[in-house]
Formats: structure tokens, sequence, C-alpha cells
């Protein structure tokens, strides 16, 4: 599953911009599945079929995309202001790398005259790629280029850190399932959605093509267990999250029950989730088309939304192991 | 049904009993300058056992029990007031009010309310969430902007149902709960006087005051007149006190811990306690095994200090039951405290009988 | 019907948004006693269908919802006080000094507590106390609690029903159970009419999270027309008469684009002949109720809007008027029965 981790966090995919993700789960996957396509908006759906006629329909949803940001305005000396893509803090993107598409490196800092880093904005801070004037930086970057943080991979202490764990640590886990697909009548839909970053978009319209009996959202979430954080009870390290609510869904109580006795029944600790802010796919899912029954498991993940997010592998790994415990069910309800 | 369990028996019954004219006592209005309903209650059930009740002026009750011998005089004090509001005009369909006592504003909104003589419910309102401006969320919403409810038509019921100068108490009734847990508005200081009403059924050699006394909580003014009437050589105030133990209070700051046991305090912002006084009722708590805490702050006061200052001076003590979010309608007691401070009185008491007085040794 | 009674049930029953599974049984029972078909769905919508006599039936949808505000659980400290989020918009500064119950493994009393004013510092003066600073008193050893509730329980006011003069009635969770009150009058008023019309009657969820129940029934319903029944802001010092109103006058009729000219018209001239009291409320977008998301279903929903006015909104003392629900439902039976659908 490691390695498959950093060939999927180390690549580029800013919101909108998800292809090079896209296809490297493509090379994964296809031989693996029963059916595999792209969809308009451009999330990559790939089917297990389901057996005899009683099967259920699961929907199974990573998002692909990450947070980065977007050249907005280039100046006469070749510096490039920019704009956010989801959400970006000014004081985690202060003194980072980040990489355009094309492979062109950027720096970012802030207007050194501001007094108070308290006043720091995005407005006031610029993305410097060396170029000496605004036409040389214009040929290598355009107005409208995404650039995604750079954070490399690393594995220490049985800790991974990266940039883009959120959520590519779902499309891991969602191939090592495809990889180690366990016996099952039911229909399985692995969805890698596009957009969830700006607010929840792919699966929304994924969610209405497929129309499944349920569906379950793999993502990271916010933990409360660094020096003196916001108060959360969901520790790193302590095993999967079982997500009560959040701000785009309050997850149904038969998934939820569903996840709780797939943990029991395999031995794995659950943690529940309080998440007072944010939100994910299943959000966009459970409201659509009269209704779709929709949860989340979810990685928590330190230092969301940074270069170097950060979870536990065995969080990783045992969440995929409940996923297939639960998928093999003959359904909720 | 041996004898240890038939006493385990008629204690669980006594200690019902005792729980239940407390309910009785705290859902009483009595604010402040109104206590005419408590005094009723209070007289009419110690009546069989004092040999005078005398009631002052002001409304305090001195109810008298004679000694063996009469030697000296010991008083036990309790204030029947209680934190409320009143009535101070009108505002088209609605009740403006001020508060009558120390009342922390803030626990003010949304609460049920029973207003005057006739307890006419209400419920104190002020504007929703949603129609505050974004400068008014964050603010807190003074007494001026909350409105009492009663559902008039108009100010022309309101003037006839409700004078202004009515009396306002809060409408909460008693519940148990948790691990032995009672709340209850006016424990401060209703389950003083519930002691002291079971207090006076005992006999001793010495004379027995028991006061219930009125206005403490507008500045200690029923127990100023009725130390002059007794003249006590001892007198125990017998408090609901402060219990600060709850979450985002550092240790330091707990002035009382709940189920800590009766709160004995060596000084508050009205009294400098009798040392001696004090170390003899730890030496009786501690030889009768009965559970007690200091209450580790000076803040607050009580009837006490009205009380050593007065005449030549008279020696005081203090035993209070702790109350979390005391002057509220939500006012939380363990009964397992109440029932150390009322055996804590009465071993003082019987220990007093016993020594002839207070042994300072 | 005991309409006194059935509000009261109704506002002491709990289903904070997200946790009405328990509440649904009790509607889904109400809904039976009048309904030709009721079903629940997946998220605990109750819909009842009281068919018309048509052999080709238009169908009006009725929605109230019946989640309330609330609490949650997020973590329980080291002395057994528990702390909290809200579920719906609530006002942190009227939580001090409530009681509440926590539905734990059991139903457990508690107080919320916070800081005692003596003790707050300086800083803290002029600033309303905040969620995150209170907590909730159980009475409870650290080790009773941990055993009854875990993180995610819900937390709900405790109930005090009361009549005050004037049939006004304060309770919890008026908004809306007095909506799902007006369902039923108007359920039980349609027996002995003969329309033409389905009406589905439908209780629903998550409205204070975001509209949820209603976004899902009127797409699974695909009504041709939708009455919206929910509260209103009722008359409050402070605040313009235009945005709240008096109790006891009637019906508040929204208008605005959120809702249909031709129904609202229709529903404001029935009104007017039959002598039902009504407030025109305007809205210059969203009405902030489920209308918002029930007119942009499929490919729309003309959708008309009546709202009960209520005072104290979101707290533990919501206060409306007995008379008003009663117009409310008779000018929804009116409106079934004119069989106004094209």
């Amino acid at each position: 599953m490691l390695d498959i981790i950093e060939k999927l966090t180390q690549a580029f995919g800013v919101s909108g911009n998800e292809a090079n993700v896209r296809s490297i789960i493509q090379d994964e996957i296809t031989d693996k599945v029963d059916e595999i396509k792209v969809d308009t908006l451009g999330n990559l759906i790939a089917i297990k079929k389901g057996k005899g006629n009683s099967f259920k329909k699961v929907m199974l949803v990573a998002h692909m995309d990450e947070i980065g940001v977007i050249a907005t305005y280039i100046d006469k000396e070749g510096f490039i202001r920019f704009s956010n893509v989801g959400g970006v803090s000014p004081y985690c993107s202060l003194g980072q790398r980040v990489a355009f598409q094309n492979g062109t490196m950027g720096r970012i800092f802030y207007e050194r005259k501001l007094e108070s880093l308290k006043d720091l904005k995005l407005e006031k801070m610029y993305i410097d790629i060396g170029a000496v004037n605004k036409e040389e930086a214009e040929k290598i970057v355009s107005i409208g280029d995404t650039a995604c943080f750079c954070g490399g991979f690393e594995l220490q202490n049985g800790m991974v850190t990266s940039k883009a764990l959120d959520d590519r640590i779902g499309c891991a886990i969602l191939i090592d399932v495809i990889n180690h697909f366990p016996e099952t009548e039911n229909e399985i839909y692995f969805v890698f959605t596009v957009q969830e970053e700006l607010g929840l978009r792919g699966a929304k319209t994924a969610a209405f093509s497929i129309l499944p009996d349920f569906a379950l959202s793999i993502d990271t979430t916010d933990t409360g267990d660094t020096p003196e954080c916001k108060a959360m009870e969901v520790k790193c390290g302590n095993g999967p999250a079982i997500k009560i609510i959040d701000k785009s869904i309050i997850c149904h109580p038969e998934v939820r029950k569903g996840l709780q006795k797939a943990a029991d029944t395999i031995g794995v600790r659950v943690q529940y989730e309080v998440l007072e802010y944010g939100g994910n796919d299943a959000g966009a899912i459970h409201t659509t088309a009269g209704g779709i029954p929709s949860g989340t498991l979810s990685v928590p993940t330190r230092y969301l939304h940074s270069s170097i997010e950060t979870i536990s592998l065995k969080d990783a790994e045992e969440t995929a192991s409940i996923v297939r415990e639960l998928i093999k069910g003959s359904g909720l309800h | 049904m041996d004898s240890i369990q038939y006493n385990a028996l008629e204690q669980h019954k006594e200690e019902r009993n005792a729980i239940e004219i407390l309910k009785q006592l705290t859902e009483i209005s009595g604010v402040s300058g109104d206590e005419d309903r408590v005094q009723e209650y209070v007289c009419q059930l110690i009546k069989e056992y004092t040999d005078n009740i005398e009631i002052d002026s002001m409304g305090n009750i001195i109810a008298f029990k004679k000694g063996i011998n009469s030697k000296f005089k010991v008083m036990l004090s309790a204030h029947m007031d209680e934190v409320g509001l009143i009535i101070t005009g009108y505002k088209d369909k609605l009740l403006k009010f001020k508060s009558v006592g120390g009342i922390d504003e803030r626990i003010l909104l949304n609460k049920r309310v029973s207003v005057g003589d006739s307890k006419i419910p209400g419920v104190i309102g002020a504007k929703p969430i949603h129609l505050q401006k974004k400068a008014e969320r964050t603010k807190p919403i003074g007494i001026d902007s909350m409105f009492i409810d009663i559902g008039a038509e108009d100010k022309k019921e309101l003037e006839r149902l409700v004078p202004r100068g009515t009396f306002v108490a809060f409408d909460s009734k008693m519940v148990e709960f948790g691990e032995g847990c009672i709340k209850a508005k006016a424990l401060d200081d209703r389950v003083g006087c519930a002691i002291l009403m079971d207090m006076i059924r005992y006999k001793f050699d010495f004379d027995l005051y028991c006061c219930f006394t009125v206005q403490e909580e507008v500045g200690l003014r029923g127990s100023a007149i009725t130390t002059y009437r007794v003249e006590p050589d001892i007198a125990i105030v017998v408090e609901g006190t402060t219990c600060s133990d709850v979450a985002g209070v550092e240790e330091q700051f707990h002035t009382t811990k709940l189920k800590g046991g009766a709160a004995l305090s060596f000084m508050d912002r009205t009294t400098v306690y009798d040392k001696e006084l004090l170390d003899f009722i730890k030496n009786v708590a501690e030889s009768n095994n009965i559970k007690y805490q200091l209450k580790k702050t000076v803040s607050g006061g009580n009837d006490s200090g009205r009380i050593q200052r007065s005449l030549e001076g008279v020696r005081v003590a203090t035993i209070s039951i702790p109350c979390r979010y005391i002057h509220s309608p939500v006012s939380v007691m363990s009964k397992e405290d109440f029932f150390s401070s009322r055996e804590l009185v009465r071993a003082v008491l019987n220990e007093i009988n016993n020594k002839g007085g207070v042994n300072y040794a | 019907m005991d309409i006194i009674k059935l509000l009261e049930q109704l506002s002491m029953q709990n289903g904070v948004s997200g946790f009405e599974k328990q509440l649904s049984e009790f509607i889904a029972s109400e809904f039976r006693q009048h309904c030709d078909e009721v079903q629940v769905d997946h998220f605990y919508n109750v819909i009842g269908l009281k068919r018309g006599y048509s052999t080709n039936p238009k169908k009006i949808m009725i929605t109230a919802h019946y989640d309330e505000i609330g609490l949650i659980v997020t973590s329980i400290d080291e002395q057994g006080f528990v702390k909290f989020s809200n579920i719906g918009g609530i006002d942190s500064k009227i939580l001090m000094a409530q009681e509440v119950i926590v539905h734990g493994s059991e139903e457990l009393f508690g107080i919320i507590g916070a800081k005692p004013p003596h003790l707050l510092d300086e800083s803290q003066a002029g600033i309303a106390v905040k969620l995150e600073d209170m907590c909730i008193d159980l009475g409870m050893s650290v080790e009773s609690v941990k055993a009854k509730i875990s993180i995610g329980d819900t937390i709900t006011f405790k109930a005090y029903p009361t009549e005050l003069k004037n049939s006004l009635y304060s309770s919890k969770s008026l908004d809306n159970r007095s909506g799902v009150l007006t369902l039923i009058m108007i359920l039980e008023q349609l027996k002995g009419i003969n329309h033409r019309d389905d009406v589905y009657i439908i209780a629903t969820v998550q409205e204070e999270v975001g509209l949820r129940g209603a976004e899902m029934v009127a797409y699974s319903t695909k009504p041709d027309l939708a009455i919206v029944i929910d509260v209103c802001y009722g008359d409050t010092p402070e605040v313009s008469e235009d945005e709240a109103f008096s109790l006891g006058k009637g019906v508040a009729l929204g208008v605005g684009p959120n809702l249909h000219k031709g129904y609202t018209n229709k529903a404001k001239q029935l009104a007017e002949e039959l002598g039902i009291g009504i407030h025109i409320d305007v809205n210059p977008a969203s009405t902030g109720t489920e209308a918002w998301a029930v007119q942009i279903s499929r490919t729309g929903i003309p959708t008309v809007l009546f709202s009960n006015p209520l005072r104290y909104m979101h707290t533990m003392v919501e206060t409306l008027s007995i008379k008003d629900i009663k117009a409310t439902a008779r000018l929804s039976v009116e409106l079934i029965k004119a069989g106004v659908i094209n």
C-alpha cells in the first residue's frame, strides 16, 4: 500500500486538474474491475459487478483532487499573484514551494513591509518563479494555471507524511480494496471524484448517475492530538474514525451501525468523529434523488491542508479492512 | 427484620421526608421582601416543636426552644429569602423587570418564571439569534433588553394582572438526578431553613433560638435585627454556599467541592470567623467522622457578618452546603453534603450541650 | 382532537436533526389514523397520502419539518463534565443554567454550567459566553458518565410546556412541531371533505441543518403544488413589525421570489373571503424555510409558505398562539378544497 500512497500523493492534482492522478489510478485498476469509465466532470467510476439478482449497489468514494493555488496576475518583475483553490491558509503557504503542472517550481513569500503577520492574507503574498520580467514569466506560467504545494513523502515511526494525503489516502485505500477484493454478491462502485475541495462537486453527479443503495466516503479528518489545538476527541493512530456529523452531513445511522459492526467483526478499534466544520463527498451524495443513506469513514490526519499532512499507516490499513468487511455484507437494511 | 435493618429503614424514611420538605421549601416563591409564604410554611411545620414563635416587624421568624437550665443561648440562623425579579414597568404586551439580589444577568435568558402571588406563568424572552445584528451576537444581552411574557393582549391587561412592584420568582421544580444530586431554585438558603427546622425538634440544656431571616440577599437586612432581639452567646449560620468546582475553573478557585462534605468558613467578604469556634467545629466533625471541607476562597458573604458585629460582638461560625450554579433557577446540591451538614450542626449542638459551652482547649 | 395535548406530546418528544428515528414512529402512528397510506423513507421522512376522488388527480404536497435544534456530545473531561457542540443554529447566550437531557444509553438529566461570573477576568466583560466555555453537569462521577454516554450522543432541552394567557403556549421545539400539529389538523379536517387531488402530508427531517429532508421528499414525491408550513418571527421588542408578526392574528403568508405568485394570491384571496387573518411575510430572497429547497426540485415546483408566528425562536421557551395554528390548518384545507391546480 505504501508505494501507491507515495505515487498518488506526489502526483499533481489540484481541483479541476485531476488528470494525472486519474491516469495513475486507471493504470493501477483497469485490469482488476469489470467496467471503468470517466464521466462528464472527470470522475473515474470503476465497477465490480454484482452476482445473483438481489445484490445491493454500494458506492465507495474518495476524491482525487487536492487544494492548491491559481495564478491570477503577473507583474512587471515577473512575480505571480495568486488566489486559493480550496481551503488554503496564508500561514501554511508562507515559505512553501509550489509546483505547476508543467513542472515549473515557485516559492511563496509575502510583502515584507507588512508590519504584523496577523494581517497576512493571500492578497499580500506572491509566487516567485525566478523570472526576471513579465514576458519571461509568461513563457512558462499563464494566468489560470494552478500549482500544488510541494511536500515530500516520508515514513517514520509508522506515520506517513506528505502533501495531498487529503484525499489520496482515500484513493489508495479504495485501490487496496480492489487489489484484495473480498468475496461478495454486491455490486461495488469505486468512485474517484473531482472537485471535492471546491464544494463536493464531482460526487453529486456521480451519485445521481449510479443511484446506489448506500454510499460510503473515505476521507481524511482533523485530529485533536497536537499541542494547544482546537478540542476534538479524534487521535492519530487510534484507529479509523466513524463520522457522526460535519457541516455537510449527519451520517445515516444504518451506515454508522454497519461500519461499527464490520469493525467489531474483524476486531479493529474505531473512534467517533464529531467535526464542527468542513464537509465531505457524502454530504453531496446523501440528499441526491430522494435521499441515499450515506456515511464516512475517516482517516485521522494531522495538519490538514498543509504540505505536511500526517497519518498513521495503521489507521489507513485498518480503514481498508473495515471497508472490505462492510461490502461483504448483505446490505444495511 | 433485625434492628440494624429497622434502623436503616427508619433512617431512609426520615431522609426521604427531609428531602420532601426541602422540595416544598424550594418550590415556594419567596424573593427578598416577599417572604410571607415561606414564613407561613416554616411556622406551620415547626409550631408543635417550639416553645414560642415570634414574627418581628420585617418578617423574621424567631423560634424559641427553652433549655433545661437556660445557662446560655445558641442562635442558629438561616435566611428564607431568595434572589428573584421585580416588575418595574411595561413594554407593549410585555413586562419590564429588574433583579432583586445578585443575579448573573447571563442566566436570565429564556427562563420560566412565576409572577406574583397568583403565580402567573411567564417566560423571559429577548430577540432571537436570527434577528440579532452581527455585533449583537457576540455581546451578552443585558437585562434592559429582556422582557417577561405572560401572553397578555395589551398593556391594560398587564396593569390589571401585574401591578408595578410585583415580585417574580424563578419557576423551577426540584429534580433529583445523577448520583445523589438535586437541582432546584432557592437552595440558597432554603437548605439552611430545612436544617434549622430539624434542629428545633431537639431539646438541650441551653436555650436554642432558630432564626429564619428575611432580606439576606439585599444586604443582610433581617439578621441585623434578630441578633439584637436574641442576644446570643454563640451563633451558627447555616447557608447554601457557592461551589465552583466546574469545568474551566482552576483548582485553586474551587471555593468548595460538590460531595466534599459540610463547608466551614474561615473568612469571607463579610466576616473573619471566630478561630476557636471554627476549631471546635472541626474537632466535632473529626471525632464524629462527619465529612467536612474548608471553603477555600474568601469571596461571598452572609448573615454572619451582621451577627458578629451586633451588640458587643457575637462568636459566629458558618456551616455551608455547597451549591453549584447558585443564584440561578438550577442550583445543584448533593444530598450527601446536605446530610453531613445537618449531622454536623446536630453534633456541634450536642457537643456544646455535653461540654456546657464551647470548649476552647 | 385535544390540540393542546397533542402539541404538548409533540413538543416533549425528542428528535434532533439527523436523529429523528424514534420520533418518526410517533408521527407515523398519528398519520396512520387519518391517511390512506403512510410510509417512512430511509431518512425517516414520514410520508402520508390522502387520496383525492379524481381518477387523474394532481399532487399537493404539504411539508412541515419535525426535527429540532439541539446539542451533541464532543468530549467528556476528567471530572466528568460533558463538552458539546450545536446541531442547528443556537445562540450560545441562552444556554447558561438551562436544563437538558443527554441521550446516552439512558436519558440523563443535566445542567449547563459555565465559569461563575466572579471568576471571569476583566477581558471577558462585555463578551457573550461561548459554546466551548460551557459544559453539562450530570451530577455523576467521570466513570459513570463515560459508561453511559459517548461522543456523538445528542442532547435536547428539557421541555416544560406552559400555557400562558390568551391561548399562548410556550415550550421547546414548537419550531416546528407546531407545523406537525398543523399537518395532523389538516388531515383530520380533510376527512369530511371531498377533495379532488391527492394530498401528500409529509413530516420532514434535517431542516435545521440545511433543508435536507425537504430536498429529498420534493424529489421523490414530485408534486404539482407544495405548501410548506413552518414558523416565522413573532412580535418581539426591538424588532421591526415588518418582519415579526403579532401572535393570535392569523397565518403569515410568505411572498417573494422564493414563492409562487399565483397560488400565493389564491391563498390570500381565500383567506380574505373566509375571514381568516393573515400577515404578509415579505422575503426578498430565501425564506430560510423548506420552500427554498422545494421550489427548485426537478423541473421546479410551485410553492407557497404558511407560517405560524413564533416568539423566542430556537430557545426552550418558544411561544406561539394556538389560534394561529388553527388558522394555518384551515387555510391549507381551503386551498386543497378549492382544487386550484390546472
